[in-house]
């Protein structure tokens, strides 16, 4: 257990050996101009997301439906799966 | 009417202007977090987007720079999280002035390696409060969090980079 005191010395050691090794950030302005970047995120339309074509790959689905099938085979997987989530 | 409520009334020329009033703050903010000026580009303009599509919901009498350092400060540690800790040491500037020992040279290594091995959320607070010279009230704040909670999670940090420093035989 270290004390206050020893603590902040601590810190401080780490304060300067962290800026030695990764210099604070020296230029905080962006190097363009961000507003045409903005307008344009602005007016892309979003996208159309459709709930009856879901984006997922083939072997995600392959994988829930192996994953579905031995949980009704086996139904005493279940406790040990929900003991691993 | 002020800027604020003409922007939650829906004005394009309202909205730049406080664009152009909080850019530069917003994104020296998120470099100062993701330490890579073009990822911190695009999440300058995410957390803008974000505030005009909250724009109905803005409160015009609210304090608009906290809420954007707020939003920033998320997307910043979402970004470091789905980002690997290899990519995030690669975008680390060089400082050509340093002619270091091979010895100082692994020192750094060494650090840089353990900052990257924390977390997100512990990193963010050590990259702020010790890198940037921020207060713990300031973090506390674009966190939203409390100050206790900021100074717990720089004690936690500080345990785990003596202990990953200590690994590399080295001591803080």
């Amino acid at each position: 257990m270290i004390n206050k005191n020893e603590y902040n010395a601590e810190l401080d050691r780490l304060r300067n050996d962290l800026q030695s090794a990764i210099p604070p950030i020296a230029n905080t302005h962006p190097r363009r101009n961000l507003w045409p970047r903005l307008l344009q995120r602005i007016e892309t339309p979003p996208l159309h997301v459709s709930f009856r074509t879901p984006r997922m790959p083939w072997f995600d689905w392959a994988l829930l439906g192996i994953a579905a099938t031995s949980l009704v085979f086996f139904p005493a997987l279940i406790p040990a799966l929900l003991y691993h989530l | 009417m002020s800027v604020l409520e003409r922007f939650a009334a829906g004005d394009i020329q309202a909205f730049e202007s406080l664009f152009r009033e909080h850019q530069g703050q917003v994104y020296g903010w998120i470099v100062r977090i993701v330490r890579d000026p073009s990822a911190a580009e695009d999440l300058t303009v995410e957390t803008f987007w974000r505030l005009y599509q909250h724009r109905d919901r803005l409160d015009p009498n609210g304090n608009c720079r906290a809420w954007l350092r707020r939003v920033a400060t998320n997307l910043a540690i979402d970004h470091l999280r789905r980002s690997k800790p290899a990519e995030l040491l690669k975008s680390e500037p060089i400082d050509e002035k340093q002619m270091d020992s091979l010895e100082q040279q692994q020192v750094r290594a060494a650090l840089r390696g353990a900052l990257m091995s924390l977390s997100p959320k512990l990193r963010v607070v050590v990259q702020l409060v010790l890198i940037e010279d921020e207060s713990y009230a300031t973090v506390a704040e674009s966190l939203g969090i409390s100050l206790s909670a900021v100074k717990l999670r720089m004690f936690r940090a500080t345990r785990i980079l003596r202990k990953k420093l200590q690994q590399r035989g080295l001591q803080l």
